[in-house]
């Protein structure tokens, strides 16, 4: 099995069996899996929460760089989304 | 993969040790009961589990799904013995996913028809963990001492239907952990996504059965290095391989220090540190029919009594590990030495690391049937019975 291709095109999702979600007590996002958690930063967590597996890469480079009044992000997001995918925290639907 | 993935926390650096208030109990055990139709000889359940009071009822665990919660709890285990014994575990399902609670339940899969899986998924459980014994239908029966295999493999492909990740766990030791490489052929079959090959902890019926229990350093370095070679060549499936202390020279931090994270309900209200933590002398746990969640975990003096260093002895005392380990496993500790507050004598620097190279020295011998110089106690109230009642008279 290769691992699947990345590009601006994708549109990641929240892997199957985790959930993320807002935790109010430890102010973070974290992402759940069976018999752990994974207590995010705060720009883990602003990406995490725009890959619903309908948004492209891209889109959600330009929506981070909106919402943060930011530019260049393209490489962090998509080095975040590569380390992700291996840890399989996100699928990339084919 | 020794390490518990709730302590991985890889994009924030770890937390300081000790800190004044503690942090909230993350991680939320309900043992919904002692029933159990297994009857596993390595089982970590207390072998006095026959005499334990009365069951919380429903609303008593609905309560303390939310004041756990309130507190900052979210992931949950649902385990036992047996939850599906349960009938209301639909019910406490639903509530925990209302709360925004993770729930894994953790079930030999004996009761889990499709008609309760679906209602469970529909409840919003979010994920299950099956346990095998071995990977055929002899050991797996013997082990557990019933007649599962066959409707472990049928839940097995349930799960599968529901889209649920199928996650395997196997508990290995002696008897089994020569057949690591079928075990995973096994899994891979069935469609595993991640299996546990987790080996024994020697607590409760493990402890009672720890002599032929223990597998010797071979086995153990023959089961890793088939695991390797399992891993290079098949990605379909995680594995993950649950190192034996036994064969360690330091310990495990073992929950993270007691009163650090998690949070265990036993089946008679009995809130523990961990769930082997009955066992430690001179700690009256506190019970959640008389106490709330915030109560027990912030204000008893159970919980707060192996929290921070004060506690500890020499070596760990002045050991510049003992922010890393904790001193290991309190549990570990009362049981090896009689002093729950010393080193864990996993660690080589304990003056008592002897007693652990000597249980692993005679596991080390080669002696052909261990079964017929003592055998096991299989887990069951009648043989709980009969181990109290022996230990502490009627």
């Amino acid at each position: 099995m290769n691992p699947p291709v990345i590009g601006a095109l994708s549109r990641p999702a929240v892997e199957r069996g985790f959930r993320l979600q807002w935790e109010a007590a430890q102010n973070a996002h974290v992402l759940l899996y069976p018999e752990g958690m994974i207590k995010l930063n705060t720009s883990a967590g602003e990406i995490l929460k725009r890959c619903d597996g309908a948004t492209t890469i891209a889109d959600i480079t330009a929506d981070l760089e909106r919402a943060f009044t930011a530019s260049n992000l393209s490489e962090d997001v998509m080095r975040f989304v590569a380390m992700a995918v291996e840890k399989k925290w996100l699928k990339i639907p084919s | 993969m020794a390490e518990n993935p709730l302590l991985s926390v890889p994009a924030q650096p770890a937390p300081a040790p000790a800190p004044a208030r503690p942090g909230p109990p993350l991680w939320l055990l309900l043992e919904l009961t002692y029933r159990c139709p297994l009857h596993c000889a390595f089982c970590y359940n207390p072998t006095d589990f026959a005499r334990s009071e009365a069951e919380l009822d429903t609303a008593d665990w609905l309560r303390v799904l939310r004041e756990a919660r309130a507190l900052g709890a979210v992931q949950l285990g649902l385990s036992g013995g047996e939850p599906l014994t349960r009938d209301d575990l639909e019910p406490i399902v639903a509530e925990a996913y209302r709360l925004g609670f993770y729930s894994n339940l953790i079930t030999s899969g004996v009761g889990l028809n499709e008609a309760r899986l679906q209602a469970l998924k529909e409840a919003g459980l979010d994920h299950i963990q099956l346990s095998f014994q071995d990977s055929t239908r002899q050991m797996n029966d013997f082990l557990s001492s019933t007649r599962t295999f066959d409707l472990k493999s049928q839940v097995a492909a349930l799960i599968k239907k529901y889209d649920y990740p199928m996650v395997l766990n196997v508990v290995l030791h002696r008897l089994n952990i020569d057949h690591v490489e079928e075990i995973l052929e096994m899994a891979l079959r069935l469609g595993a996504d991640y299996v546990e090959l987790a080996n024994t902890q020697y607590y409760g019926w493990a402890w009672h059965n720890r002599e032929q229990l223990l597998p010797s350093r071979a086995q153990v370095e023959r089961a890793e290095e088939t695991m390797r070679r399992f891993r290079e060549r098949e990605d379909r499936m995680q594995i993950y391989f649950v190192v034996p202390d036994y064969f360690e020279r330091r310990p495990k931090a073992c929950m993270n220090g007691l009163g650090s994270i998690f949070l265990t309900i036993a089946p008679d209200g009995t809130a523990l540190p961990c769930h082997a933590a009955r066992m430690l002398p001179g700690l009256d746990f506190p019970n959640v029919r008389g106490a709330s969640i915030e109560e027990i975990w912030y204000g008893s003096s159970a919980f707060n009594h192996f929290r921070g260093q004060e506690w500890m002895k020499e070596p760990c005392r002045s050991c510049p590990e003992k922010v890393r380990d904790f001193g290991g496993c309190r549990c570990q500790a009362y049981l090896l030495t009689g002093d729950a507050a010393n080193a864990d004598p996993v660690c080589d620097l304990s003056p008592h690391h002897h007693l652990v190279t000597g249980a692993v020295a005679r596991a080390d011998r080669p002696v052909v049937r261990p079964m017929e110089e003592k055998p096991l106690v299989f887990r069951s109230a009648r043989n709980s019975t009969t181990l109290f009642v022996k230990r502490d008279g009627i």
